[in-house]
């Protein structure tokens, strides 16, 4: 039976990827996630885990070992963030093709220029079109849940795709906090071991990461993103099976005193939790206020998304990445896409908040609540605003 | 370039965040959040040198006179000077003594 | 809710005292978090250190700004840091030192309770190094009930092993040693 523990988040989400028992690891570490693969080296050298740990020169060769060990059928898992997730972008599109369960971890952390390792998902955004499953913890319980949900979603026959999971670096990944720690017995009544589609093996002679002409490539895309359409359900059931297993229940959309609210927001990651305090506060008054907090990122939750925006006459969607030259932060863009053609939608705003590690106190919410109450009908570029930038 | 204020307007940011005074670190004294700092007995100083290779903040220089000092806008006191010291001619004391 | 501030400088553990903080209200089943302040540091630098402890769920999750706490594991860093910055003026300063009020009011505006704590001298009888975070662990638990004394012992056996039972003796002397030399106005 697990029990509720203690312990630095980070740390965690290694017990977390420990108990999922991965075959190989492959893992360089950066800031803020750096415990996540030195946790797990120490798993691996105690013997707490049978699991091949290979230490990288790179996040480059990190994901490239992972791909490969993949092939092979084994349960792989790596942790990153920031430059090391960008340092290993030309490799996860073709995980994603080639079809295999790689599991990450990614401590959210500012892309640089200038140099900033603290948190904001800048690192996770430049990932959008890669073919990965997302997902957003918003705290240490999430993490811990993730981590262990991720490795069945992917493995799925009807999905067979790499999953990232995302906690905030140091907002989350540095923090010590309570955690319900599922024990080995319950994580292996949850997730089988591997049985992969395919495996690179001498005895069966077969080749994996080939070359695609104009010919095949069109219809080689089409069956990818039906693979990461039909991954949607299986999160579903995974998160069904999750409930009834371990009682905590997780839905792409999650929603927060949205009953009969007229204005919301919508967050991603730990700031909601934040956020929560100031809808709190703003009930109190009587502000018709609710939260809406994406989990479910890849596949974009469209039907859940539009159900629970229903009947609001205002949304802040809050960011904590900027398109540059683009039509406002990603997730804002994405969600005024989602509700362009619905026949009723709220009125937009775009905050673009907590980048680089900039706190993000109760106060900003109810502000940014508020000036979306009163927001009118924007287009998208007159619509964001970079949050508190100084002027 | 002037000195610019900290922390800047979005306006004032330098484009690219480049930084136009050279050896502006030096603006930042490591050697304010001192505990302890090096006093040197001169009786003692065989003028080796040693204090001024070993210091990891290079703050530690040569008088006219051949006899060493460190610098305490950045000494740190770490004391390692005091501890490679040979004829044992630096000793640490507490900053508020 | 109550809100904590470690000062300390890098090297002396601030981090290791909000976690065993943290740890000791998780094991009460209480609800806790502890961090530290985000970012690279190196030794003798001086840092600071979280916690907050609450009987239901925290959620926020942004910096403290107005701590209800604030302790102070080295003495050096009074009047090098307004260690009572944002600090209620209905909270407590907790000092690591041997000086008298007068001697800290030199370099603290704080009209409110301020305790002190010779964490320092504890520590080197009790643990043979003058490293005090478990020291005024035992004094915070003291002034303000966070958890109890007790509660402690098993994140401190977890953490420091063989060395344990010293680290306990120091916190027990500084729970019982600790003394509030202005009580301030309410």
């Amino acid at each position: 039976m697990g029990k509720r523990i203690g312990m630095e988040i980070a740390l965690a989400a290694a017990e977390a990827a420990a108990l999922c028992r991965p075959d190989v690891i492959a893992a360089y570490p950066i800031t803020p996630n750096t415990h996540i693969p030195e946790h797990l080296s120490d798993i691996v050298a105690e013997g707490r885990l049978d699991a091949e740990y290979i230490c990288v020169e790179s996040e480059h060769s990190a994901i490239s070992a992972c791909c490969g060990a993949s092939g092979t059928g084994a349960r792989t898992f790596t942790a990153t963030s920031s430059q090391g997730l960008l340092y290993m972008q030309e490799v996860l599109p073709i995980v994603s093709a080639m079809r295999l369960p790689v599991i990450m971890a990614i401590g959210n952390r500012a892309v640089s220029g200038p140099i900033n390792i603290w948190n904001d998902h800048s690192d996770i955004m430049y990932q959008r079109d890669t073919g990965w499953v997302s997902l957003f913890a918003a705290n240490g319980q999430e993490t811990v849940d993730m981590m262990i949900q991720a490795f069945k979603i992917g493995e799925h026959r009807d999905v067979m795709l790499p999953v990232n999971i995302n906690l905030d670096g140091f907002q989350l990944t540095h923090v010590v906090e309570p955690i319900f720690m599922p024990d080995q017995e319950e994580v292996d009544r949850f997730l089988p071991p591997y049985k992969p589609y395919a495996q690179l093996h001498p005895d069966k002679p077969m080749s994996m990461g080939t070359l695609g002409l104009p010919e095949i490539f069109n219809e080689a895309m089409r069956a990818k993103n039906e693979a990461i359409l039909q991954s949607k359900k299986v999160v579903l059931d995974v998160w069904k099976e999750w409930e009834k297993q371990f009682g905590r229940k997780y839905e792409p959309v999650e929603s927060y005193k949205t009953e009969g609210a007229e204005t919301l927001l919508l967050t991603m990651g730990s700031m909601g939790e934040t956020a929560e305090i100031a809808v709190d506060e703003l009930r109190k008054d009587g502000v018709p206020v609710g939260l809406v907090k994406l989990k479910l990122w890849r596949p974009f939750p469209f039907e859940e998304l539009r159900k629970v925006v229903k009947g609001a006459k205002s949304l802040a969607v809050m960011d904590r990445a900027v398109s540059f030259g683009g039509p406002g932060g990603p997730v804002f863009a994405e969600i005024r896409s989602a509700l362009y053609d619905e026949p009723k939608k709220p009125r937009t705003l775009n905050f673009i908040i907590g980048l680089g590690g900039r706190d993000m106190v109760v106060e900003d919410f109810i502000k940014m609540a508020k000036k979306t109450a009163s927001t009118k009908k924007l287009r998208p570029e007159d619509a964001y605003e970079i949050y508190g930038a100084r002027e | 370039m002037t000195a610019k204020k900290w922390p800047e307007t979005w306006q004032e940011v330098n484009p690219g965040c480049m930084v136009f005074r050279p050896g502006s670190a030096s603006e930042y004294h490591t050697g304010s959040w001192r505990a302890k700092r090096p006093i040197w007995e001169n009786e003692k100083c065989i003028k080796c040198g040693v204090c001024y290779i070993y210091c990891p903040e290079g703050c530690v220089t040569e008088g006219a006179d051949g006899f060493f000092e460190a610098n305490l806008d950045y000494c740190k006191g770490c004391g390692i000077c005091a501890h490679e010291c040979w004829p044992a001619a630096i000793k640490m004391v507490n900053e508020e003594d | 809710m109550l809100e904590i501030r470690w000062h300390g400088r890098g090297g002396q553990g601030a981090v290791t005292s909000v976690e065993l903080l943290a740890l000791s209200a998780i094991e009460e089943g209480k609800y806790a978090q502890g961090f530290p302040s985000f970012g690279p540091e190196r030794r003798g630098a001086p840092v600071t250190a979280f916690n907050r402890v609450d009987d239901k769920q925290i959620k926020i999750r942004s910096g403290i700004y107005h701590p209800d706490v604030v302790v102070v594991l080295d003495e050096s860093l009074v009047g090098l840091v307004n260690v009572a910055e944002g600090l209620k003026p209905t909270g407590i300063l907790i000092v690591n030192t041997t000086k008298t009020l007068e001697q800290l009011k030199k370099h603290i505006r704080f009209e409110g309770r301020i305790a002190t704590c010779d964490a320092t001298g504890i520590a080197w009888k009790e643990l043979g190094v003058p490293i005090t975070n478990t020291t005024m662990l035992g004094a915070l638990v003291k002034l303000t009930g966070a958890v109890k004394l007790e509660s402690l012992d098993s994140p401190i056996k977890e953490r420091f092993g063989r060395i344990a039972p010293k680290n306990q003796a120091a916190a027990k002397r500084a729970f019982e040693e600790v003394k509030i030399i202005n009580e301030g106005s309410k």
